[in-house]
């Protein structure tokens, strides 16, 4: 489904990506860890274009992300991705946000496009705030919507950039539980995440970064059994010491 | 000790209104023009492709560095020619109107496109971001997710923008164009009146202005009440 092969990205001299090579299968589900500013945003965000990259290939579906010809709105049209600010859009109310992409890119009427928004939004629990606006809900209701907007447009893969880092505690729970919700339902899925309980739950590989390498790239059994890497265990170590 | 004399105003009150028309007329012009020519300004400013932003930052800077007295000479002097030739007007046809709109909405622009610039950098970058996830075209994100917001945010600025606007377009006496500001002139020129003219003229713009101003600061407030909640 994601193929990552060889890519590199550079600001200027700072090297932000070296050679990153991965594969995601349909119906996987994959997490990406590693210390922050290993590079593990920015290469979820390659996947679907929103960062550029200088050399190597992505291809999402058979289609070439890097090929300047791709028409790269509409692979994203069909890429969801979820952002750590939730980024929904403040000036439109929460029905509106789930449906506006639905209309204006994919091309449904209003009707359908509502409605489908709404099924979405009762599944993530969230039906009664159809009319608010996103400053009315609280970081783990905002994120769930964002969620539910992703899924509106019956992406084929999903992208999620640190969706829980930006959350109070109290609202982790409720957002993880939705992305476990889905995961067991077959989505394909490459998760940017701290939480190993996730990444033990549901994972089926777990890569790890490191000064914009991949590092490891393993069953999440091997993985959290014996990490290769002596900075993957140290990683580990401190972030399971708690 | 200077005697007042008002009695040449009531009279004079339909040319003034005339000259009020032509004021506003001005300002809705400029400010329309302004906010859309200002907005695609401020856009190639801040695309990626460098020689349409230097252009547009090239119009910005010479705009900002010239009175604007001189802009409406020039546009006085040189559109009505131009305007005749082009359109093949009959020489004695009045452009002086469209003259002085031109020349105000090409002028404003470029401060409007100060003020929309800051206003679409106000957006987070997260937000073109998530529109183009979805899978929103460069044009659709600035449409639907970005500009909204930043006009939002914005529209405190330029009404206050509009408000010196109003003012500035006093400065179309120099095509003898008959504004409000000059039709007080002529009224109080005629008369031998020119003090008291004058200084009803400065009372109604002071009033138009002070009223619009308060009516922007309420707004604002309403807008700053909005945001917190």
């Amino acid at each position: 489904m994601i193929s990552i092969q060889n890519v590199s990205k550079h600001y200027g001299s700072f090297q932000v990506l070296t050679d990153c090579c991965t594969e995601v299968k349909k119906g996987e589900v994959i997490v990406v860890c590693g210390p922050s500013g290993s590079g593990k945003s920015t290469l979820i965000k390659c996947v679907n274009g929103l960062e550029p990259f200088q050399s190597g290939t992505i291809t999402v579906d058979g289609i070439s992300v890097g090929n300047p010809k791709t028409n790269l709105s509409k692979l994203r049209s069909r890429v969801g991705m979820v952002f750590q600010h939730f980024e929904l859009f403040p000036h439109m109310s929460i029905t509106d946000n789930l449906s506006i992409a639905q209309i204006k890119v994919l091309g449904r009427s209003k009707d359908e496009a509502r409605a489908k928004g709404l099924k979405l939004l009762d599944r993530v629990g969230l039906k009664a705030h159809a009319e608010k606006f996103p400053g009315q809900l609280s970081g783990g209701q905002q994120q769930r919507v964002a969620i539910a907007r992703a899924l509106a447009m019956d992406p084929i893969c999903m992208l999620f950039d640190e969706p829980t880092s930006a959350l109070d505690p109290e609202m982790i729970n409720e957002v993880l539980d939705v992305m476990v919700e889905l995961a067991r339902e077959g989505m394909t899925m490459m998760c940017v995440t701290h939480e190993m309980g996730f990444a033990k739950k549901v994972a089926n590989r777990v890569i790890f970064m490191d000064q914009g390498r991949i590092v490891e790239d393993d069953s999440k059994d091997a993985f959290f059994a014996n990490p290769r890497s002596e900075r993957a265990q140290h990683f580990l170590a401190k972030i399971l010491s708690h | 000790m200077y005697e007042f004399d008002w009695s040449s105003i009531p009279g004079a009150l339909p040319f003034l209104w005339d000259g009020l028309k032509v004021s506003l007329e001005i300002t809705v012009t400029a400010v329309a023009v302004g906010i859309v020519w200002g907005t695609l300004l401020a856009m190639l400013r801040l695309s990626s492709v460098r020689w349409l932003g230097a252009l547009a930052a090239a119009y910005v800077n010479l705009f900002r560095s010239i009175p604007l007295v001189m802009v409406l000479l020039w546009f006085f002097l040189i559109v009505p020619q131009l305007l005749k030739g082009a359109l093949s007007l009959d020489p004695n046809t009045d452009v002086r109107l469209t003259s002085a709109m031109i020349g105000f909405a090409l002028f404003e622009s470029a401060y409007y496109s100060e003020i929309i610039r800051a206003g679409i950098q106000s957006v987070p970058k997260g937000q073109a971001s998530a529109a183009s996830a979805l899978g929103m075209t460069y044009a659709q994100a600035m449409r639907l997710v970005v500009l909204p917001q930043a006009f939002r945010n914005m529209v405190p600025l330029l009404l206050t923008q509009a408000i010196v606007l109003f003012q500035d377009t006093s400065l179309v006496y120099v095509s003898a164009l008959a504004d409000f500001f000059g039709a007080a002139y002529k009224v109080g020129d005629r008369d031998g009146r020119l003090v008291e003219l004058l200084l009803f003229a400065g009372a109604v713009y002071f009033v138009i202005c002070f009223a619009a101003s308060q009516l922007v600061r309420r707004y604002q407030k309403k807008l700053n009440a909005h945001v917190a909640h």
